[in-house]
């Protein structure tokens, strides 16, 4: 199978370009950490207004803060595809034998990668804080392939833009303008009762919230398998399809040579 | 047998001909250069024949594989050095070498050590594992080169290799080809716009101006062809009618003009035609300001041919 055999190659490529510079993981996950240290600690008591499923908010937090991560990450990860477009890698491969399709999937995987490697580093903190993950190991593995899924949903939209607009300007534009609305209409922050009726509505059709529900309900005690596993296998689907449109669009870029 | 074959293609990007019926054939082994100033369809040529783009008519035909049908076929036989350099900045020399070798297919023992010897070959060993961001750009261009070889391709394309190298490295750069060619046994297509670069590195050419070949030969031919040297007289004042009548007279051909005061007369040896010219001019009262009596160079073609002169196209293009 040379699809999976080249994106394997590409992908060892681009992880062992940002091992070289590691310190944009590190730099990446200042953010989550100030949400669920400091917000953690300031809204500590939301959860006496109930519906929370926990007294703990941090606990409540931690694990929609993997996904916030996750997505967040992802809006960005179209940049990788610009520069090597810009710097001619892409043509570069495009006159090899290379699959086409690896050259797009590999910069997916990378992202999925980054976003799993933040999620340990992420649920680790929240340990230390005293956050435990109702389902134990099961449950972790559950929150982290809920961001994992996330952020290549995402991944496939963001190098679908790169692919048609090849200018990072755009680039940040998008991940800006989507950013906070998608994170605002999500249970990521707030127990779904608390939120205004039309925000609930909205977030149901909000593939963040998706993750945001699957990862919870491993967090919290009650959890229910069917409401995990619909909701990862609604992402798995979202990231077929954006992976797929990805793939169309580069199609495009190809023709555009 | 003949290693590329080229058929009629025209392409357009918009309202700009890019190719307008280009038709050539290189046979294997052979440098062949196409020679013209920017944006004249050399590079979008190479494009099409290295399958990065297609031509909207006409065909072409790579080491016996169409580049339209059969193009995974051409990109295994084919070695393609790009205009800009398409190497990942962030890896090093070995792992970009590495990495193109495994998405031709090779692997393994064979893989390391044809790594090794390219590194040795293009003379970047010392820097294989540092990034390549520290390389300066000739060693770029080196392993540029160095990548198009990996998998040991019969034909390689090389678009203008020394575009942006300062004068030493591109004369490195020449000798580098000449020699790939040599130890390869390759067949080379090159674009360049140094006149001189074609000179020294193609066994055949073929000048291109506005998507077309204007004229196609060995360069030694093409001088030939000239029948003569240039003498180049620059007037001091506007009297160009008056001084090609002169020059007409004393047997020298002015096919060509440059610029207001300039004029190109050809004759069949500069050195002692010079003197008559020069008296001829004197005794018309044509006030002489420069003369250069010159062998014929590819510049010389290019301006026979075309008409223009390569070095204001070149910067106009």
């Amino acid at each position: 199978m040379n699809v999976l055999r080249h994106t394997w190659f590409m992908t060892v490529r681009q992880a062992r370009n940002l091992m070289r510079e590691p310190i944009w993981i590190v730099l990446l996950l200042v953010q989550p950490m100030v949400w669920l240290v400091l917000y953690g600690q300031l809204f500590h008591n939301v959860t006496r207004l109930g519906g929370f499923g926990t007294g703990s908010y941090i606990t409540f937090l931690a694990p929609a803060i993997v996904v916030m991560n996750a997505f967040f990450g992802a809006t960005w990860s179209g940049m990788s595809m610009i520069n090597d477009l810009d710097h001619k890698v892409i043509e570069r491969f495009l006159a090899t034998p290379a699959s086409r399709f690896s050259l797009v999937l590999s910069q997916i995987v990378r992202s999925a990668l980054t976003a799993a490697i933040q999620a340990v580093v992420i649920l680790l903190v929240s340990l230390a804080l005293g956050v435990r993950i109702h389902a134990g190991v099961l449950g972790w593995l559950v929150i982290i392939l809920a961001g994992v899924l996330v952020n290549s949903s995402f991944a496939g939209i963001s190098q679908a833009i790169a692919l048609l607009t090849r200018r990072e300007a755009t680039m940040i534009a998008v991940a800006n303008f989507i950013g906070l609305p998608l994170l605002f209409l999500s249970t990521t922050m707030i127990a779904r009762p608390q939120m205004p009726g039309w925000m609930q509505t909205a977030a149901l059709f909000n593939p963040v919230d998706w993750g945001v529900r699957a990862a919870r309900e491993v967090a919290l005690s009650g959890t229910s398998w069917s409401v995990v596993t619909s909701h990862l296998l609604l992402l798995f689907a979202l990231s077929a399809l954006t992976a797929a449109w990805a793939t169309r669009t580069f199609r495009a870029y190809q023709r555009s040579l | 047998m003949e290693a590329i074959v080229v058929h009629e293609l025209r392409k357009r990007y918009g309202s700009v001909q890019a190719l307008d019926g280009i038709s050539f054939t290189v046979a294997e082994g052979e440098v062949f250069g196409l020679l013209g100033p920017n944006g004249a369809g050399k590079s979008t040529t190479v494009r099409v024949l290295v399958t990065l783009t297609h031509a909207d008519e006409g065909s072409a035909a790579v080491a016996g594989h169409d580049v339209r049908r059969d193009q995974n076929a051409v990109r295994r036989a084919i070695g393609y050095v790009p205009q800009d350099t398409g190497v990942d900045q962030f890896g090093t020399g070995r792992e970009n070498l590495m990495l193109q070798g495994r998405v031709q297919g090779m692997g393994g023992r064979d893989l390391r050590s044809r790594v090794d010897e390219l590194l040795e070959l293009v003379g970047i060993a010392d820097a294989a594992d540092r990034v390549v961001k520290t390389y300066s750009g000739g060693m770029r261009r080196r392993l540029d080169v160095a990548l198009g070889l990996v998998h040991r391709p019969r034909v390689l394309f090389l678009d203008e290799p020394t575009t942006g190298l300062d004068p030493e490295a591109r004369v490195g750069m020449w000798a580098e080809v000449s020699r790939l060619a040599h130890a390869e046994s390759l067949t080379i297509l090159l674009t360049t716009h140094y006149l001189e670069e074609a000179d020294q590195l193609a066994d055949r050419l073929a000048i291109v101006s506005q998507g077309k070949i204007v004229v196609e030969g060995t360069p030694r031919g093409l001088k030939a062809g000239l029948r003569g040297d240039a003498v180049q007289v620059e007037l001091t004042d506007g009297k160009i009618d008056e001084a090609k009548q002169v020059l007409a007279a004393a047997g020298a051909s002015t096919d060509t003009l440059l610029g207001e005061r300039t004029l190109v007369a050809r004759v069949p040896d500069g050195g002692s035609a010079l003197p008559g010219i020069l008296a001829a001019l004197d005794a018309a009262g044509i006030g002489v300001a420069t003369v250069a009596v010159s062998r014929p160079s590819l510049d010389d073609v290019y301006l026979h041919f075309t008409g223009r002169d390569f070095t204001s196209e070149d910067r106009g293009g």
